[in-house]
């Protein structure tokens, strides 16, 4: 399948090459520079390549490319799953530094995903659950789409071989789910509940999506006024937000970025909270804002200085926001209960809500 | 193989940037490099006793090979410590081993004699890496060893070390294909294997050795399908893909009968063939004529099986089960993907990629899968370009004449993008949607018309050729635009563009008599700046206007012809001479010349619009062959399937000896434990030894019978072959059973069943888990349907996407200056101008639909009615007025048979009831069409809302905006029409436009809103046209407001009916007073 592995850095070094079957000359990557080079940004880079002998498989990560290089056919998502794969074990494993001194017994483990003789003084179980709004906002104001996706993220320290399980006060919320290979399907299929025994450590239990028939709730709004007039070379800029649905929870970690059109030259804005930062090189304005207070809203304001002798650019800018609200899944979504059994000790056990923005978007 | 280390060396060397940085390392430079004393060093610490250093020294010799340097020269020192005791060197001294031993083989073969030492170690994970590494060494000199090796790995008391010999299995094949008879013994023997563990391995294995080799599935095909959900994530990719294949040889297309499915369900449903003789009822399937088709248990099996792999968090699972579904699912069935698809599109964006181009292919076969899904679709200006243009292609497959105005609203948006290749993709987007969908072609046109007066050049001259192709389809029509284009000649510099115009221009030459040749003295002036594609169609059109009109035309055509003559490029040149012969008759032209106007003026077919992914399913979905939409290396052909069916009882299993022992084996050793759904595993046993709370879920569904599989049973299976001639008689009521016991399996218990010996498979069929039984049986309720409930169900599906366009409450924003009105305008047309378009529908930017309570949910007692007039004709009789009405039931208890009743219209008016709703869930909502044909007037149409137990008087009352369809007409139309309608006929009224509907947008928003009008096209910037025609009597109603100085304004209605005049100038007024 996999033929070789070359690690790119963001400078076009080949840092890391690896094979697996016989030795593929690292030359191959110069066609992956090419298209490289034709696509301009590493986000538009084709994840597939053929080229005359090869196909190379991409993806791009932490700012490095991975790309396999395979020679005949295999499902391209199988490739490219699998370096994402690669990508995370990466991730977790430099935060230690040892090499394994190990023959790897995970694989006859009665349980694949979890050591045998886990033994810990302090157990105990964690989970997150954490979602996600995915909106598209008009310039009216009105939601085009909006949709929740969540995930249940664990971090499990329990002696032995715990069988978890896990239930939601409203399970029928959940639309569609996918779970880690540890989840026994069979339970929730019937009774709804998550049934596991858990791999140590941090893992994630389930992704899921919240039924589109459920209205989703827009916890803030922004009001845009952007204009770029055709006559003199200023145009106007004015965000003001504020907290719309809620639940009564507060909108903090807010930022706002929005990418302007090439002809604005400069942005003399004044913030009434946060930091703000107009990148003219890239044209990218960012603008930290921090807390939302309901009394005082924050809001951006000031002028645009655009390219003299340019008309005025056809379109607007979109404005992407991020946000946290912590404590509150924005579903509704609600663990019930969370329950041990295999194990006679008493684990402590907690669980946590945290509502972000996902792709959120604003049109002006 | 490919690359001599010392080419690779040098590769390295010099594209390395970061090489000073390495400076320091003592591992690092190569062969050519000074350092040759360091690699003394590293020699040093390998020849020493202590592991600590053998270690540091192996670490950065991996490092160095990682890096891509040379470390060929240490070859000698590293293998010497193959037979190290240290774990890990020696881990790292088989790393080092697998990259070289290729180079230098003969040094390699020292070590040879370690591994074949490790292959009988006791611990089974040393056997494994043994041959691991063994089978990883590029020495032909030793594949008979490695031959040896796997064979007897493959009989391995570990099902570790043998799914390590499957792994072995293609690289000894890569090494030497001569091997591959004996390979496939082993992979036949492997196969049989019934550890989840060995699975994916050996079907790996298969697949890269012998794909072609169908024969050895059968006997395994039913334990495979039972072990997929246990094995391991990429196992199950492979073993997925296999068996589309797999399948598609041995299976019936579940969708060959599909018209005869339709007429004739019940009997289908019912029927198989063999009953006929006996069985009564099959009578009737006789009676049908052509042979019905029942699916074999076997493919059920593995549909069944799969399905809940579309809830892996592995992409690449995901999209296995949804090509399977694909390919291999009744049409019905295969909806089930998309939701799956969908949840992909939130990883990451190479996975997106290629999810995307799989939906792209999947959306032109079954559109109606993911129309659900439309906005999941709707791009972001964050994502990357490539993605864009994909979702865009998506979307534009799913277009259609229900959505189109919702898809095109979402396009203006995109054509204001900062990406303009994406712009560009748009418009190309928009010239398909109007090619696919008539009722959409004026709008789009007129849109893609006004586009021609933007900016920015690229959007023009994409919009040009775009225009271009939907001007061929009706030519007639649309002189006006053809001048607009005309004109264009003097400002567009894209040559594409400009090449265009001029091809339009001499094509339909006599719809512009007096334009065409005026365009073409422009172009002569400026013949010889043109780009070559420019002058080849100002040739071309040259020659048409010579044929058409030579009287003003032969002394331009002549100058051009002979500026062509003379110019650089010999394509022209040649074009030039070839014209000239053609066109101009002289005494040696001969017998073409006759014809040169057939030639040149000949009817030609409008170019077809299609999407590039048009019947790319004929590769398998998901692969790389079809991603590339070329042939990849290795690739195996998704077979046609088969006319008949293959003989099924080649997949029926006899139990050999040794499966007992393995499987008693694996009993002790707890080695498998399966955690996703059991109930068909062979897991079954081992599952509820284990984990108490789910070996009671997995009973509680499946009944006794449950727990019998392949190996977990193997009892039965004996039995089975004992009665394996009873079985034969047996097949057919199991064939039956397939069909209905689904439906049955609630009323029957298996275990009632004569005790008979049964097939594994048709166990896992009839013994499902309770929710797939509960699924089964609705798919089988659904089948059951006649015909036209199945059409009801479509329609249903596409009045429930009305929903889509309740827009959400338009929030009025207070700063409409912002909005670039010149774009808006520049968009107006692809929305608000079309007869059968529902302006209403499209937007709320534009205007809102405006929903009307029918039965408040106090007065209803729980059941809420609202309605809203969907604006589109209503389909079987276009003199109603659709209304779209929306039932919630808001009660705890379910409302049955709800209908209307006794309609009481006052004279001429007629109603045409929606289809009664059997049931209506509580917390449900039901969307239904009624159509009211209200004569013209608004009068409100009475009747009642019966329920099963109740019954409301309800009445709708038509505003007067909402009697009327839009018409298109071009604006000498509108001049004509009105010129007839003056005076009595006339009802013009003077306003003052307020403060926020001063915008062209707003007014037309308003006024689009208070009545279903569609916009004609207008040169006076200060007037608004619309024009309309009565549903019932298709009167025309004419429209024009027209600004004056200040916010003053003047509204003028031209009308035959003068009452719905005078309602609707109120009506207007008031709306744009707002």
């Amino acid at each position: 399948m996999i033929h070789s592995l070359f690690l790119i850095n963001a400078s076009g070094d080949i840092f890391l090459e690896k094979h697996w079957k016989s030795v593929v000359s690292r030359s191959v990557c110069d066609y992956f520079f090419e298209a490289q080079e034709r696509a301009s940004e590493a986000e538009n880079v084709p994840p597939v390549i053929p080229t005359p002998h090869h196909y190379l498989l991409s993806v791009y990560r932490h700012k490095i490319f991975f790309v396999a290089v395979i020679q005949s056919e295999v499902p391209p998502l199988f490739v490219i799953e699998f370096l994402h794969r690669v990508v995370d074990t990466f991730q977790d494993y430099f935060g230690s530094t040892n090499v394994g001194d190990q023959l790897p017994t995970g694989q006859l483990s009665v349980v694949p995903w979890r050591r045998t003789g886990v033994k810990y003084t302090n157990n105990e179980a964690y989970f997150d659950v954490i979602e996600e709004i995915d909106a598209i906002i008009d310039k009216s104001g009105s939601t085009i789409t909006a949709e929740i996706q969540g995930v249940i993220d664990a971090y499990v320290k329990l002696t032995g071989m715990p069988d978890l399980t896990l239930s939601f006060m409203n399970p029928r919320l959940l639309d569609d789910v996918s779970f880690h290979p540890c989840v026994r399907f069979k339970r929730w299929e019937s009774e709804r509940i998550l049934s596991f025994i858990p791999p140590d450590g941090n893992f994630r239990l389930l992704s899921y999506h919240v039924s589109a028939q459920n209205l989703v709730a827009i916890p803030v709004y922004v009001k845009h006024n952007i204009s770029f007039r055709d006559s003199s070379s200023l145009g106007r800029f004015e965000i003001t937000m504020g907290p719309k649905q809620t639940m009564g929870k507060t909108v903090e970690g807010v930022m706002v970025t929005s990418q302007m059109p090439k002809s604005v030259l400069n942005m003399t804005l004044t913030p009434s909270q946060g930091t703000h930062v107009f990148d003219p090189v890239t044209k990218l304005l960012s603008w930290d804002v921090g807390k939302i207070n309901p009394q005082k809203l924050p809001s951006l304001k000031g002028s645009v200085s655009l390219q003299a002798g340019t008309s005025k650019p056809d379109e607007n800018p979109t404005i992407n926001l991020q946000f946290k609200i912590q404590q509150l899944a924005i579903s509704g979504l609600k663990v019930n209960r969370l329950d041990m059994y295999g194990e006679k000790y008493k684990p402590f056990k907690g669980i946590k809500y945290m509502t972000k923005a996902g792709k959120f978007q604003v049109r002006t | 193989m490919a690359a001599s280390p010392a080419y690779g060396e040098e590769k390295g060397g010099s594209s390395s940037l970061g090489e000073p940085e390495y400076g320091h390392d003592p591992a690092s430079g190569g062969i050519f490099s000074s350092d040759y004393k360091r690699h003394d060093d590293l020699k040093e610490m390998l020849d020493s006793n202590k592991d600590s250093l053998k270690l540091e020294a192996m670490k950065r010799i991996v490092a160095m090979i990682a890096r891509g340097k040379n470390a060929s020269d240490l070859f000698p020192a590293v293998v010497k410590n193959v037979a190290c005791k240290n774990i890990e060197v020696k881990k790292l001294v088989y790393v080092y081993l697998v990259r070289y031993a290729e180079e230098q083989q003969d040094l390699a073969l020292l070590s040879i004699s370690t591994f074949q030492r490790g292959l009988k170690d006791p611990n089974q994970l040393i056997r494994a890496s043994a041959l691991r590494v063994l089978s990883s060494i590029r020495v032909p000199i030793i594949v008979p060893i490695m031959m040896l090796a796997i064979k007897e790995a493959a009989s391995d008391m570990s099902p570790y070390v043998r799914k390590t010999a499957a792994h072995a299995i293609p690289k000894l094949y890569s090494l030497d294909s001569d091997q591959k008879d004996q390979l496939i013994e082993v992979i036949e023997k492997l196969l049989a294997d019934k550890t989840t563990l060995v699975a994916g391995s050996v079907v790996m294995a298969f697949e890269e050795v012998c794909p072609e080799r169908i024969d050895l599935i059968h006997k395994n095909y039913r334990k495979l399908c039972n072990l997929l959900i246990d094995v391991e994530e990429w196992g199950q990719v492979v073993i997925i893909n296999m068996l589309t294949r797999y399948a598609r040889t041995q299976f019936l297309s579940p969708n060959q009968n599909e018209s005869l499915l339709e007429e004739n369900t019940e009997k289908a449903f019912y029927g198989s063939e063999e009953e006929d003789a006996k069985d009564a009822k099959a009578e009737a399937a006789v009676l049908a004529k052509c042979k019905p088709y029942v699916m074999d248990p076997d493919h059920r099996l593995l549909l069944r099986n799969t399905k809940p792999l579309l809830q892996s968090r592995n992409a690449a699972v995901v999209m296995a089960v949804a090509q399977l579904y694909f390919h291999l699912a009744p049409k019905a069935e295969v909806g089930v993907i998309a939701k799956a698809l969908v949840r992909l599109l939130r990883s990451h964006s190479e996975v997106q990629y290629v999810v995307l181009q799989n939906v792209a292919t999947m959306s032109i076969k079954r559109r109606g899968m993911f129309e659900p899904y439309l906005k999941s679709f709707y791009i972001r200006s964050t994502d990357p370009t490539q993605i864009k243009i994909l979702k865009l292609e998506v979307l534009t497959n799913l277009a259609n004449e229900t959505n189109i105005s919702t898809i095109l609203r979402e396009f203006q948006t995109y054509i204001r993008s900062m990406d303009k290749d994406f712009v560009a993709a748009t418009i190309q987007a928009i010239g398909r949607c109007a090619t696919n969908i008539g009722k959409v072609r004026d709008t789009c046109l007129n849109g893609l018309v006004q586009l021609l007066s933007n900016r920015d050049e690229l959007v023009v001259a994409e919009s040009v050729v775009v225009i271009k192709k939907l001007l061929q389809m009706q030519p007639a029509q649309h002189s006006e635009i053809i001048k607009h284009m005309a004109k264009l000649t003097d400002n567009i510099q894209v040559p594409m563009a400009r090449a265009s115009i001029l091809w339009l221009i001499g094509e339909y030459c006599e719809h512009v008599p007096k334009i065409a040749p005026d365009v073409l003295r422009k172009m002569a002036k400026s013949f010889t700046n043109e780009e070559d594609i420019v002058k080849l169609q100002v040739i071309n059109l040259a020659a048409k206007l010579y044929l058409t009109n030579s009287k003003q035309s032969k002394l331009l055509t002549q100058y051009v012809l002979n500026l062509a003559k003379y110019d650089q490029n010999y394509d022209i040149r040649d074009r030039a001479r070839f014209i000239r012969q053609l066109i101009v008759p002289t005494e040696k032209s001969g017998a073409l010349n006759k014809y040169a106007k057939k030639l040149f003026l000949a009817q030609k077919p409008a170019p077809i619009l299609e999407s590039s992914f048009k019947d790319r399913d004929h590769f398998q979905l998901g692969s790389l062959s079809h991603l590339l939409n070329a042939k990849a290396v290795g690739y195996q052909e998704l077979p046609d399937w088969p006319d008949e069916a293959p003989d099924p009882s080649v997949r029926n299993v006899e139990v050999p000896e040794w499966t007992k022992c393995t499987s008693r084996e694996k009993r002790k050793e707890k080695v498998e434990k399966p955690f996703y759904s059991d109930s068909e595993g062979e897991s079954g046993p081992t599952e509820s030894a284990d984990s108490e709370p789910e070996s009671g879920s997995e009973e509680n569904g499946s009944s006794s019978s449950s727990g019998s599989s392949s190996s977990g049973t193997e009892e039965e299976e004996e039995e089975e072959e004992e009665d394996s001639e009873e079985q034969s008689e047996d097949k057919e009521e199991e064939e039956e059973e397939e069909d209905i016991g689904t439906k049955k399996a609630k009323k029957k218990a298996p275990q009632g069943r004569k005790g008979r010996a049964e097939t594994s498979s048709e166990e896992a069929s009839t013994s499902e888990s309770s929710s797939s039984v509960s699924d089964s049986g609705s798919e089988a309720e659904a089948k059951q349907r006649k015909p036209p409930s199945s059409k009801a169900s479509s329609k249903e599906i596409s009045l429930l996407d009305l929903d889509d366009f309740t827009p959400p409450p338009v929030q009025p924003i207070p700063s409409s200056s912002i909005i670039s009105t010149s774009l808006v305008t520049d968009l107006e047309g692809l929305t608000l101008t079309d007869s059968s378009l529902t302006p209403t529908l499209l937007s709320p930017a534009f205007s809102a639909v405006k929903t009307y309570e029918l039965l408040h949910r106090m007065a209803g007692e729980g059941l809420a009615v609202e309605y809203c007039f969907s604006r589109r004709p209503f389909p079987g009789d276009p003199h109603m007025v659709a209304i779209q009405i929306q039932i919630s039931n808001n009660t705890d208890t379910e409302v049955k048979n709800l209908r209307v009743n006794e309609p009481k219209p006052l004279s001429g008016m007629r109603i045409q009831e929606f289809p009664e709703i059997e049931h209506l869930a509580p917390g449900d909502t039901a969307t239904v069409l009624m159509g009211i044909d209200f004569c013209d007037s608004t009068q409100a149409a009475n009747f009642q809302l019966c329920t099963h137990t109740r019954q409301f008087y309800v009445s709708i009352q038509p505003p007067v905006g909402e009697l009327m369809a839009p018409v298109f007409m071009s604006e000498n139309e509108f001049k004509k029409e009105q010129g007839k309608l003056m005076g009595m006929s006339e009802i013009t009224e003077k306003l003052t436009l307020p403060e926020k509907c001063q915008s062209d947008h707003t007014i037309v928003q308003q006024l689009t809103s208070a009545a279903n009008v569609g916009r004609v096209p207008c040169g006076a910037s200060n007037e608004y046209r619309f024009a309309a025609k009565t549903v019932t009597s298709g009167s025309l109603v004419l429209i024009t407001l027209e600004r004056r100085e200040g916010s003053m304004a003047q509204l003028t209605i031209n009308s035959e009916k003068m009452v719905i005049g005078t309602m609707l100038v109120k009506d207007i007024i008031q709306a744009l007073a707002q």
